[in-house]
């Protein structure tokens, strides 16, 4: 410059603003963050479901199905037979209606089976030996996830044949028996060693085989009894027997009106099964209302819907041949049945008890070190073991809740607990982000869109075979509904904060890597945190 | 399944509501969420946090001169979007760009306009812009004659509803009941008067030029669609964009996009085209809310909203002004009327 000849005004270059750092002015920086959404939160197999809807929305169903494998080795099943919790929590419900997410992972479950995608496996193996007691859905997961992690498996189970509740408790108009097949043939396809008719009786000796852990899943299917007074012993049946003789082809023959006694989903199950297998009258007799009954309310809707007649509030007090006696209850303040001394009768010749299900842990208990928690149900630490180093259970046989997503789920975390307990550690649970609320979101943005509705069977063909009730979703309505998500708490690329930013401080890193805030010149203004439509961003006090 | 099959899906997740959309075809997302925008005014500009003028301008001069292929100038009337972008020796401006003095942007742009077709460059286009200040008041026979004559300038106001860079004095934009340093919220008629003040769009339509907009920071793929369909005539064109000012209006800094879309959704800000002097288009409402949601988080109207002195007539008078645009312009249809 020549700036010692002409006068100081005159004399600067012209320069960029680029010079000017504003981002010296900035009181709060905004970071990207990913927070958990709802229905991650909710989902008790753990599955990351807004990841595999993010892949699903581009269409790109196999790294859908990949992102949801990770969590979960079932999505055919799980599809079908989950009660989805996590749609019960989704955000969208408080917009419109919740993201049919059962639906897209039952789409993604046989697009995966008719494709015959498998899992990606890397892990090397650890040489590791480790034995899994029971084929349903906890050992099935645990053995999946375990094999993913590097070690060789072997599951014993007592029955003919794998599956456990999904196949002997869930009827087949609910689960298809091929694809329930098809999935656990996947899982064994890595190399899972299955030893059916095998029912393990002596923990110590199996440790002494060579396996250096143990996971028993063996679940609780031994049905409950209550005494009713039967002057002529009419038929009795219980409703776990009964499903699973079905299931074998070796159904007894009915009689015209069954009763089923209880009011839990077994209940709804055996209902249903009754009345497909050409009972003239299905009934449930249940002691409290609709609104205490554990079944959940879809299922008892479906019942209804097939024609089984529910008799709310009563309990069976005698039974003469073919005449039960029910006494009608009354719920009380503390919401327990009470009797109410009025009586009524109905008409049946048969009668199924569906009252619940104990475990047979026997053979575990008597492990020095195994404590029982309650009903015989086995006692398991934070790690998911027992008081026997290396012994560790899982599914309806430890207390929880009895679903088969809640099983799965155990799988996954045995599994985690039993590498982390091979290996000579201790599974630590990552940090959980914070929540992504509803209030988090700037649900402007969205487009309204109501659910996609899942056809179902005819109710004539409902009524008289077992085919599967619920259709499943074609892939322009798969794709539509995975659309509808609003990706709470993560970035969707949707370019708002690159575009919203006065400072032109926001830096687009291109498809799949996000964006960075250019900290030179940001001002902290938060426009970009505040038009995120699915609360990405947080807004963060400098320091002083 | 193929690209083509995927596009036919109409649900975006977002549809066209956000900048961008990674699931949507490149050509109809935004020119904002292109990473080759023009960035007409690059960082380091003094605006203040949260500016919406230095947010609306960038929109309308990068869809500008995408419209234009990158032949453009930009005239600029004085007020804080030259302040803020050109503190000697520094520049924003990524366009050619030229500052004359407060009054006189319509007739420069008229003359740069007339020296490019003298010198065969027909290719390059002109635009002018201002703030309220220097377009409905200080400007406004400059720009009254650029529309009689029917210049090829596109003029563009930058809303923002008071002189902001002297220190927040009324315009004649200024909206009733607005405080500003000189109508203080003191006295039987605090605020801004009510009654008159220059709709200048309207104005504009009154010239019977070619195009007349207005547009908001709110709804950038509006705004982006005028300053195309305008790019893509010759003759006056005038597009009013509404512009929150942080500072002076007393909002949030980040709530300055939210703040735009409340004027837009309680009818006080009508986003409508017009084609020589007859409105053509309006953009409809889409979530209607009450005039006071769009007041209470402005300071300028804190005193409508004092703890147990609300003044309920002056918010009803502003309810009657939103409702009184909501029949003009036909913002609401009839079965979702409340």
């Amino acid at each position: 410059m020549n700036g010692d000849k002409l006068p100081f005004a005159i004399t600067l270059d012209p320069g960029s603003s680029l010079h000017n750092h504003t981002g010296s002015w900035r009181s709060e920086r905004p970071v990207y963050v990913d927070r958990m959404p709802p229905c991650n939160n909710a989902c008790p197999a753990g599955e990351n479901i807004q990841n595999w809807l993010f892949h699903a929305e581009s269409g790109d169903y196999a790294a859908a199905w990949q992102a949801l494998m990770r969590d979960n080795p079932m999505p055919g099943v799980m599809g079908r037979v989950c009660y989805h919790t996590c749609e019960t929590a989704c955000n969208r419900g408080q917009l419109d209606e919740s993201v049919s997410i059962h639906a897209v992972e039952r789409f993604l479950g046989d697009y995966a089976l008719r494709e015959g995608l498998v899992p990606q496996v890397d892990a090397p193996p650890s040489g590791k030996r480790v034995l899994i007691v029971g084929a349903g859905p906890s050992g099935l997961s645990a053995a999946y996830h375990l094999t993913r992690l590097g070690h060789a498996v072997t599951i014993r189970e007592a029955g003919p044949m794998a599956g456990g509740m999904m196949r002997f408790g869930i009827p087949k108009y609910r689960l298809p028996r091929d694809v329930l097949d098809a999935e656990i043939a996947r899982i064994l396809a890595m190399g899972v060693t299955l030893e059916l008719n095998t029912k393990v009786e002596d923990i110590d000796a199996a440790f002494a085989e060579g396996f250096d852990a143990i996971f028993t899943a063996v679940g609780a299917h031994l049905a409950k009894r209550t005494a009713i007074p039967a002057h002529a012993a009419g038929r009795i049946l219980d409703a776990v027997t009964l499903l699973k003789q079905v299931e074998l082809g070796e159904a007894p023959q009915l009689g015209r009106r069954v009763i089923v006694y209880g009011g839990g989903n077994t209940a709804m199950d055996v209902a249903r099964t009754v009345r497909r297998m050409g009972a003239d009258d299905a009934m449930i007799v249940y002691r409290r209302s609709a609104k205490e009954m554990p079944a959940h309310a879809i299922e008892a809707q479906e019942a209804e819907d097939e024609g089984v007649l529910i008799h709310w509030l009563r309990t069976i007090t005698q039974i003469d041949a073919t005449t039960f006696t029910v006494e009608k209850m009354r719920i009380d303040a503390d919401g327990r049945p009470q009797p109410t001394g009025e009586f009524e009768t109905l008409e049946a010749d048969t009668l199924v008890l569906a009252l619940g299900q104990d475990a047979d842990t026997g053979f575990l208990t008597r492990v020095p070190g195994v404590a029982v928690a309650r009903d015989g149900v086995v006692a398991v630490d934070g790690q998911m073991m027992t008081g026997r180093p290396g012994l560790f259970a899982g599914g309806d046989m430890v207390p929880s809740e009895r679903t088969v997503t809640v099983a799965v789920g155990h799988g996954k975390k045995a599994a985690r607990n039993i590498d982390a307990f091979l290996r000579g550690g201790q599974y630590e649970k990552g940090a959980q982000p914070e929540l992504a609320g509803y209030d988090r979101l700037n649900t402007w943005y969205y487009d309204d869109a109501p659910q996609s509705v899942q056809d179902q069977l005819s109710m004539v063909r409902r009524q008289s075979g077992f085919d599967e009730v619920t259709k499943g979703l074609t892939e322009e309505t798969a794709l539509f509904e995975a659309r509808r998500c609003l990706s709470c708490g993560n970035c969707f690329e949707c370019d708002n904060c690159y575009g919203v930013c006065p400072d032109n401080a926001v830096i687009k890193l291109g498809p799949g890597n996000r964006f960075r805030i250019d900290y030179d010149y940001c001002k902290g203004c938060g426009i970009c945190a505040t038009e995120c439509p699915c609360g990405a961003i947080q807004m963060v006090p400098e320091q002083a | 399944m193929t690209d083509d099959a995927l596009q036919r899906v109409k649900f975006y997740q977002t549809g066209t509501q956000t900048v961008g959309n990674r699931l949507m075809d490149a050509d109809s997302r935004t020119v904002q969420a292109s990473t080759d925008r023009s960035n007409a005014i690059t960082s380091g500009h003094r605006a203040c946090q949260g500016c919406g003028e230095a947010l609306g301008a960038r929109y309308a001069l990068d869809a500008a001169m995408r419209a234009a292929g990158g032949q453009l100038v930009a005239v600029n009337a004085t007020g804080c979007l030259e302040v803020f972008t050109t503190p000697y020796p520094e520049t924003s401006w990524q366009i050619p760009w030229l500052h004359s003095v407060f009054g006189n942007a319509p007739a420069v742009a008229t003359g740069v306009a007339a020296g490019m077709r003298m010198r065969g460059k027909t290719d390059v286009r002109v635009v002018a812009q201002g703030g309220d200040g220097g377009t409905t008041d200080i400007g406004f026979g400059c720009l009254s004659g650029m529309f009689e004559r029917n210049d090829d300038v596109l003029y563009i106001c930058y809303d923002n509803e008071a002189y902001m860079n002297t220190g927040v004095q009324r315009s004649s934009a200024t909206p009733p009941a607005a405080r500003t340093a000189t109508t203080p919220a003191v006295g039987d008629a605090p605020g801004n008067v009510f009654g008159t003040g220059k709709n200048m769009p309207r104005i504009a339509m009154a010239h019977n030029i070619p195009y007349v907009a207005t547009a908001s920071v709110a709804d950038l793929h509006d705004l982006e669609a005028k300053v195309t369909r305008a790019m893509g005539i010759g003759g006056a064109r005038y597009i009013h964009v509404f512009v929150p000012c942080p500072l002076g209006w007393g909002s949030a800094s980040h709530d300055t996009i939210r703040i735009a879309r409340l004027a837009v959704e309680c009818g006080l800000f009508p986003l409508f085209e017009a084609v020589h002097g007859e409105v053509v288009a309006v953009t409809k409402i889409r979530r209607q809310v009450p005039v006071e949601d769009y007041l209470r988080p402005q300071k300028r109207f804190a005193h409508l909203f004092r703890e147990g002195h609300e003044d309920r007539m002056r918010v009803e008078a502003i309810q009657l002004m939103a409702d009184a645009n909501i029949r003009r312009y036909g913002l609401v249809d009839a079965e979702d009327a409340k």
